[in-house]
Order: C-alpha cells, then structure tokens, then sequence
C-alpha cells in the first residue's frame, strides 16, 4: 500500500532543494557508510546499545509519522511495537521461520492494526485519541499474557528466540551482523518515510493536521488518508519491533509497558516533531540518556531523567531538528 | 442477584476514586485546556506531605487544610517554573515536560519517604461496616467530600468572576489579554487549584487503596478514561463518568471476560462511547471554524 | 561451508572471551586489591521500591571491606537500573560483563528481566548468582549450571498451602486471588501441582493488575462462590486490602497469604491487626517487627547494621532483612573461595555450601546448596497471625515435592 503511494508520489515530486539528485545519492550513501562504520570501531557492548538505539530511532520515526506529520497523537506506539516483536517471536519460535521471512508478516500485521486503530481516531482527536491510544498501549501486555493465547505468547514467560546468523561468506560476529541487519533496515524504512514525506502525501498530510476543514475542502479524503498514516506508522514501529525482539531474544508482556510508549513519544519530542532526522537523534537520546542520569544518581535516577528532559525542551522547545533547522537556515542566510 | 448488587456497590466504591481524580484533570483542563499526566503524581506527593503533617501530631482537618494550601503552592510553584518556560512551544512539547514532570515527582517521592505501604488516617470512622461490609464509613464520607468539591468547582466557574476569567484565558488567550485578563496568573492559578484539588483526592483515597509512591499509577488512567466519558468541560460530567468507569469495569469483570481482561473491556466500550459521542455523554459540542 | 563458519564462530567467540585489554592475572574482575561484583535492579520505575535492597547489599558490602574485605580484596559493588524491564537487563548486563568487565553478577531484580539474561550468561559461563525472584526455572543445574535463584520458591510455597487445605478441609472449596503476572501466577501452578486433575472443580481464581487500584470486586466474585478457603499471591499494598475487605464482608475462610506480604509493619498493621486473626503464611525469615525477636542475636546483629550503615532506612520494611541475608551468604561463598576466585571456583562454592545459619532467617531455616541441588533455601514454616505477631506452629516443613 505504501509502495503504492510512493510511485505515485515520485512523478509529482518537485525539486525541494537546491541539491541536485546526484549530491543528494552522494550525501545517502556517504551517510550510510558512516552508519556502517561503528560495526567495526566499537566493542560488541556498544555495538549492542547502538542497534538497540538504532532500532528506538525506528519506532520513534513510526510514531512521528502519525503524531509529527499527521497531528493524531498517540501515547501508545509502545502496542505497536509489542506486536511486531510477538510476531516475529511466534514466528520463529514456534515455527522455525527465519528472521528475514517474519518481517513482512510483522509489517503486515502491524500495518492492519493500525488500519484498526486509525478508525475510531477518525471521530476522535486531541485527549480522546491520547485515551485511546494509551488505552491501547495499557490493554496490549494483557492481551498477550491471557490465557486463550498464552500457548503461542508463553503467557508470562515470554518466548526466548534467536539472532539471524550471519552469513557464511561474511567475516561478521553476530553483534556486528545484528548490527549491520539493524542498520539496513531501518535504513530503508527511513528512505521510504523520506519519500513519502517529500511528496504529495506528505504535504497532504500536514495539511491535514494543520487545517483539516480547509484540507477537505480542498478535496483531500482525509479519512483515507489519517487511517493509511496510522497503518504506515503502526507498521514502521511494528519493524522496529521485531528487530528489539531478535535483537534481545527474548519477548514478553513486561518488555512492552506503557513506559515504552512513553519512551517513544520522548524520544519523538526531543529529537524534534516532524522531523525525521529528528527521530534518529530521539532514539539515541532514549537509550543513552536514562544512563547519563544513573550515573550522577543511583538513588533516584528517574529524578535526573526527568530534569534533564525537561531542560533540553526549555533550551530546544521543538527539539533536536529545530535546533539544526535553525542552524541550517543560518547557514544559507550566511553563504546567500 | 446479590451478586450483581454487591459488585455494583464496589464498583461505585471504587469509582468515587475515579472520580475525586478526574475532577481535578477537569480543574486543570477548564484552566489551561491540557491533561497533566503528572496529576496523580503530584496528589501523591501531596498525600505523603499530609502524612507527614499528621505523623507531627497535627489534628486531621488542621494537617488536611494545611496541605491542601502547600499543594496549591506546589502547583503554582510548577506552572511558574516549569510550565511558563514552554508556554510558547508545542503542544506536544507540553506533553513532553508533563512526563518529565511525572517522572522526577513519582521518582523522587519513593527517594524521600520510602516505597513501603503506609496506612493513612480517615476522619470518617465507624466500627460498623455498612451495606453488609462492602462500603466503609470513609468510602461514604469521601463521596461526599468529592461532590461537596464538585459544586464548590461548578460555582466558582459559573458564578464567580475569577472563573470566568480563568475560563476565557484557557479558552481563548489573546482576546481574554485584551479584555484585561492576566492570563499568565490565570494558568498558575489553575494549577494551583488542580493540586489542590488532587490533594483532596489523594487524601480521600489513599485510606482505601494505602498509600505508596505508585498509588495514583493506575488510578489516573481510570479518571482520565471516566473524565473523558462524562465530559473534559463538564465537572458534573467527570464525576458521574468516573462513577461509571468503576461500576462498569468491575461488572465487566464478573459477568463479561473475567478479571484479567476487565480492563481491556471496560476501555474498548469507553471508546465506543467517545466515538458515538466525541465530546463525552456531557460534554459540549464544539464546532470549529476554518 | 558450515565447518568454515563454525571456525570463525569459534574464532569470533574466542576473541570475544579474551578481553582486549588483559589484565594482569587470569580471573576476570578480580585483581590483587579488588573484587568487582555487577548487579541490576529497578532503580526507577514502578518497580523501584525493591531498590532499597541494591541499596542495602552497598551497604553489607561496604560493611566488608571496612573490616578488610575479603581475603585482602575490597568489593566493588556495581549495580545499574533496569526499570524492571527486560531489554534494559540485557543491556545493562552487557555492561557490567563487557565493559566493567565484572567477576560475577549477584542477585539481580526479577523474573522477566532475569529470563532475558538467562541463556546470555550460561553461554559465557559467568556466576548468576543468589537472583532476586521466587521463580521456581533457577534451579535447573542441568540446563542452567551458572545460575541460581536464593529464595524458596513461590510455586513451593503455594504448595504447601494446598496440602495445609488438604489436611484440613479435604472438600474445601479454595479461591485463588492472584496478581496477574510470573509471581502470581506461580501461586497458580503450585496448587494445581497438588491438586491435579481435581483443580479446576475444587478451584475459583480471580487475577488483578498490579495497576489496578482496588481488589474489591475480585474479592466479592470469589466470596459468592462460597469458597472456605482463600490464598493469595498479592503484593503488600493488595493483601493490605485483601485482609480488611475480608473481614468487613464477614467472610471468614481459611485464608492464606504469600510470605512476600507478611510484615507486620508493612501489611498487618495497615490493614488492622485484628482483621488478620487467623491468617497464615509460610515464612523462612523472622519478621523484623515481631516482638519474639525483639532480643534475637541475629535480629540484633541486623539492627545494628541498620543503626550504622542505613540510618534513613526504615526499619519495617522487610527488603532489608532479606538483603541482609541474601549478602550474608554471599560473603560466605567469597570466603569459601579461598584466594581463588576465578568464575569457576566461585561457582563451584557457591554450589558447595554446607548448611548455614543466617541472622535474618527463622530457626532451622539453613542456606544450604549442593552441585545437583540448587535449591538454596528449602525450608519454610507455617505461622499464623494472632493479632500481634507471628506464631509459628507445625515442624520445619522441607521441600514439597508432591
């Protein structure tokens, strides 16, 4: 569906940029080389925190296209998140699939709950679909752990997988594959949210969230277009999902609590809303700085957190990104 | 049948916590138009300053006047120092400073007074169970301090100057500024009156539930979904929403899918409600122009 | 193909045993003046009130070394929070492994969070030892050589109860109110080990959320089944409530309560002391608020730990009396070591303790493990509430394998 409306965005496309199309191919590939390097450079524990940051980035990325792009909030990607790494965990645990074979089924799954979802978020805006979406994100780990399922989830227990192998012809340990696994990805999901922001859905969908009587005025289909937002987000968590799932090896109800949809929406908020770089810098900011604050107090670590957090947004009120927005702006201010 | 009536009267028990909690998020929602998701913290933490007021040897209603004005304190304190930096920012980066805030109160609250279960005095005391030991004397008396709140909040909206000006500014900034509202002293007072009024609730729940640092933690998804259901902009609407809440979830869970999805159940119709009715069984329908 | 790949495996896996930075002898973690020892627990979260137990191990530890550590070794204590969520151990285990390079790790916080590590530090063959959770999967010596729980088991404990019932009322009618999640649910498993087939005619069971505010409706659907006999397996601010909804209903079943909610200061005392006449628990620890050990040697001991080392601490809250314990035979497995304190040898000591007495644990109550048994607490007494303290009555039950 959103291979779809990628093809259909790109003939629409217009230059946004003075970048041309070779510089920017250029600038990808060098950003993914620098993506790849820390496979080498680092030891297998940061190796490990990095894809688990990379992967945080992922989720972040899935809740900013519904929330930062879109204007439907939602403290409940945390649910989303949970079933992609139950489907990949079910898969593989209780069927042998391999971990590449249950991406496209935890994509599909996920994107359908998030159709789900996005329906009632139709009639519902603002704190209405902040109680459904928590409601979602409290109701998930129950569903998991009751007992009509528990013989597919292991109830409780949870279900203990595998990380892929890495090939036989690469001179990889199975950090740095999950890394590099991590890292491909997210990539492609990232340039699949970048194009499908660049374009015609994009700018629909900011519209939407922007002036949704004046976007439908215009002709837009916003029902169409706020449920196909919420399946494509729900499905990049999903993704994201999985990866934590093989990435820990380990899934269950306590590993996806409301904590982890709050998580995703503070890393959503710090890294800068509608943004996507934004979002990688959130993931990163989610699973390093809870280790910041333990480190200057082991009695209330919770307490640092909180005031770090709340003194990054007093100095960037919209995040990360719009610190770089200013800067960049600066800069062209400055060579103009 | 008198099972059916017991777990009807628990759950009305149980949902005048929902609803002493949901009043203060209408509080804050009518003064500001946010939800706190810090509320429950911050009546937490009210509770425990209480505690300690009573453990000194103060009277009950001494120590529950004089919290209720520390919380008030506390409120303003937060919205000065915490809120106003941000006033200009995101809504979403609200939300954002809201957990923050969630965090360092329920963390730092477990710092200071420890995470062990305390029991906490009620001034409503009666040897007697009542209605066969399923509502207490403090659940009754605490029911009625909560709608005793409820009228002083539905007067001081209606029938008091200063609710009217704390509703225009949260409704509408610039054109209360312009009429002479000061609007920035509108929002810290009504976050003062929102801990003040999370403080009652805390004080009125925690001799049921007992208190620790994480009592308010489930409650307030409770309140939030009762708020919601009676209406953000109608006290009375929160109060009966939370009433609902409690009785609707525990007939959900006796009679419909068991405990261990009662809450998923009692949820899913909630929002089958708000999708009926989006602005609650009492709330006002707000047309917005383009 | 595969033979090539299994040698880089190897290849890979061995450098990775290898630190990179080798220190100077050949045990990781220790070194001529240090003994680093790694631990996790819910620092934040709701989970967090267990933190005063890291807190109180810091301090046994501490205690140690300004009595001269252990043989001429001062311990470093890490300990890095989790929030009580799996992931997070893993990572933060990987820290303490990899990067604090640590000797062992002792007594990390929960059972999700220490499943997510289980299979990890088996590989690695590093010390998981004395872990903080009552889940019976610890001792499994076969599958799982290098990790061991302390605690009896809740699934043994439950048992226990089944049979009391058993002996007592053979036709009792038993509800079951359990916290809905690994620690309640053992609670479950265990009275359905006893009563197998006859499980699901003989029993009522009603779960909450440790989310949920109030247990009132879950207690008023098992009353009207017209159960006589009640276990729980609730956290202390529930079985508070569960005691005194009980009794003000008038319902009057034998009633059982897991050990985990038994202070006197924390539960009786907040629910009403003489609500609870009547209730039983199967404990392995003396309760700190009891009057019987008010002179107790053992409880002395502890107290005067507590007046020097925690003096903030409060001294109801039984997390401590367990830290304190958990740390004492953790000191003793150090001392068993000897000046040998590779992973092997720890282990193998801390598979090889000859039955000990414990200050914070009751009479006849041992630490105790051998290589094939990891069990290392396997005795529990009955004791029955009177309105004031504990009374223990019946032998020291050991085991209950049914």
């Amino acid at each position: 569906m959103s291979a779809a409306e990628q093809t259909a965005a790109v003939p629409l496309r217009r230059p946004e940029t003075t970048v041309a199309g070779w510089q920017r191919a250029a600038l990808l590939l060098a950003g993914l080389a620098l993506a790849i390097l820390p496979a080498f450079l680092l030891e297998s524990f940061q190796l490990f925190q990095l894809t688990m940051a990379v992967i945080m980035a992922l989720a972040v990325l899935g809740l900013n296209i519904v929330t930062g792009y879109n204007g439907q909030i939602s403290l409940g990607h945390g649910a989303f998140f949970a079933v992609g790494a139950y489907v990949t965990a079910i898969l593989m645990s209780h069927l042998d699939w391999s971990f590449w074979a249950t991406l496209p089924v935890s994509a599909v799954v996920c994107g359908l709950v998030g159709y789900g979802v996005g329906f009632p978020a139709l009639r519902l805006g603002g704190l209405y679909l902040a109680l459904t979406t928590f409601s979602l994100a409290v109701a998930v780990p129950q569903i998991l752990k009751h007992k009509a399922i528990e013989d597919w989830t292991g109830g409780v227990q949870g279900l203990f997988l595998v990380k892929p192998d890495p090939p036989s012809w690469a001179p990889f340990d199975p950090d740095q594959w999950m890394y590099l696994v991590a890292v491909l990805v997210s990539a492609a999901c990232f340039l699949l949210a970048w194009n499908l922001i660049r374009g015609r859905i994009g700018r629909a969908l900011m519209a939407i969230r922007d002036h949704p009587t004046a976007a439908e005025a215009m002709g837009m289909d916003i029902a169409t277009l706020k449920t196909r937002a919420f399946a494509t987000s729900a499905m990049i968590t999903g993704i994201a999902g999985s990866l934590s799932a093989v990435a820990v090896e380990f899934v269950a109800p306590d590993s996806f609590t409301f904590a982890l949809s709050i998580s995703l929406f503070v890393g959503m908020v710090v890294g800068g809303v509608a943004s996507i770089l934004g979002s990688l810098f959130g993931g990163l900011f989610v699973l390093f700085v809870p280790n910041i604050a333990e480190t200057v107090s082991k009695a209330a670590p919770g307490v640092i957190y909180g005031i770090i957090l709340i003194g990054f947004l007093f100095i960037l009120p919209d995040g990360f990104a719009g610190l770089l927005r200013r800067l960049y702006a600066r800069a062209r201010r400055g060579a103009g | 049948m008198e099972g059916l009536a017991h777990q009807i009267i628990a759950g009305i028990a149980t949902g005048g916590i929902y609803a002493a909690v949901a009043l203060a998020l209408v509080m804050i929602y009518q003064a500001t138009h946010h939800v706190n998701f810090a509320q429950g913290e911050m009546a937490t933490l009210s509770t425990f300053i209480a505690l300690s007021i009573i453990q000194a040897g103060v009277p009950y209603w001494l120590a529950f006047l004089a919290t209720i004005i520390v919380s008030f304190v506390i409120g303003v304190v937060v919205e000065r120092v915490l809120m106003r930096p941000v006033q200009n920012a995101p809504v979403l980066t609200h939300v954002g400073v809201f957990i923050g805030l969630l965090l360092i109160i329920g963390n730092g609250t477990g710092w200071i007074f420890g995470y062990t279960t305390k029991a906490f005095p009620s001034p409503f005391s009666s040897e007697q169970p009542l209605l066969g030991g399923l509502v207490s004397a403090h659940e009754l008396g605490s029911t009625a301090v909560t709608l005793g709140v409820l009228v002083l909040v539905y007067l001081f909206f209606r029938h008091t100057s200063l609710g009217l000006a704390m509703r225009a500014a949260a409704y509408n900034p610039r054109s209360a500024r312009l009429v002479g509202v000061r609007v920035g002293w509108m929002l810290a007072l009504g976050w003062g009156l929102a801990a003040a009024i999370g403080a009652v609730a805390g004080m009125m729940v925690a001799p049921v539930v007992f208190l620790d640092p994480n009592m308010m933690l489930g409650i307030l998804l409770y309140a939030f979904a009762g708020a919601l259901l009676g209406g953000i902009d109608n006290p009375a609407g929160a109060v009966i929403g939370g009433f609902a809440v409690g009785v609707l979830e525990n007939l959900a869970g006796a009679y419909v899918v068991g405990t261990e999805l009662k809450l998923t159940v009692a949820l899913a119709i909630i929002i089958g409600v708000l999708v009926v009715k989006p602005s609650g069984l009492f709330g006002r329908v707000v047309t917005s122009r383009v | 193909m595969t033979t090539s790949r299994r040698a880089l495996l190897a290849a890979t896996a061995a450098t990775l045993a290898t630190p990179r930075i080798a220190p100077a002898q050949q045990a990781p973690g220790v070194t001529a003046n240090e003994i680093r020892i790694g631990s996790t627990n819910a620092l934040s979260g709701p989970a967090s009130s267990y933190s005063v137990i890291s807190r109180a191990l810091t301090a046994v530890f501490k205690r140690q070394n300004d009595q001269g550590g252990i043989a001429g070794r001062q311990i470093n204590f890490i300990v890095y929070d989790d929030g009580y969520q799996p992931p997070r151990t893993l990572e933060q285990t990987r820290r303490l492994v990899e990067q604090d390079r640590v000797a062992f790790l002792f007594n990390q916080l929960g059972t999700p969070t220490n499943s997510a590590i289980h299979r990890y530090v088996n590989q690695r063959k590093i010390p998981h030892l004395f872990l903080a959770t009552g889940a019976d999967k610890w001792a499994n010596p076969k599958e799982y050589p290098w990790t061991i729980g302390w605690q009896p088991s809740y699934r043994t404990e439950a048992q226990i109860y089944a049979k009391h019932i058993l002996e007592q009322k053979p036709d009792a009618k038993i509800a079951l109110l359990y916290q809905n999640d690994d620690f309640g649910k053992d609670y479950v498993n265990g009275v359905r080990d006893v009563l197998g087939p006859r499980f699901d005619a003989m029993v009522k069971l009603a779960s909450h959320e440790a989310t949920d505010p109030t247990i009132d409706s879950q207690i008023v659907s098992l009353q009207s089944t017209g159960a006589d006999a009640l276990i729980c397996g609730i956290i202390p601010r529930f079985a508070a409530q569960a005691i005194r909804r009980v009794h003000d209903i008038g319902w009057r079943p034998l009633m059982f309560m897991t050990n985990v909610s038994v202070s006197g200061a924390v539960v009786m005392q907040p629910a009403g002391p003489e609500k609870g006449i009547g209730l039983i628990t199967s404990d392995y620890r003396k309760d700190q608020s009891d009057p019987a050990w008010a002179n107790d040697p053992g409880m002395n001991e502890w107290r005067d730990f507590m007046r020097r080392y925690i003096p903030d601490g409060e001294l109801g809250d039984n997390n401590y009396t367990y830290a304190y314990g958990v740390a004492s035979t953790m000191l003793q497995v150090l001392r068993q070591c000897g000046n040998d304190f590779s992973r092997e040898n720890v282990m193998r000591q801390a598979t090889n303790i000859k039955p000990l007495d414990v200050a914070t644990l009751l009479p006849g109550v041992k630490v105790q493990t051998q290589p094939n048994n990891y069990n290392v607490i396997r005795q529990m007494q009955l004791q029955r509430w009177d309105g004031r303290s504990w009374v223990r009555f019946g032998g020291v039950i050991e085991g209950a394998n049914v």
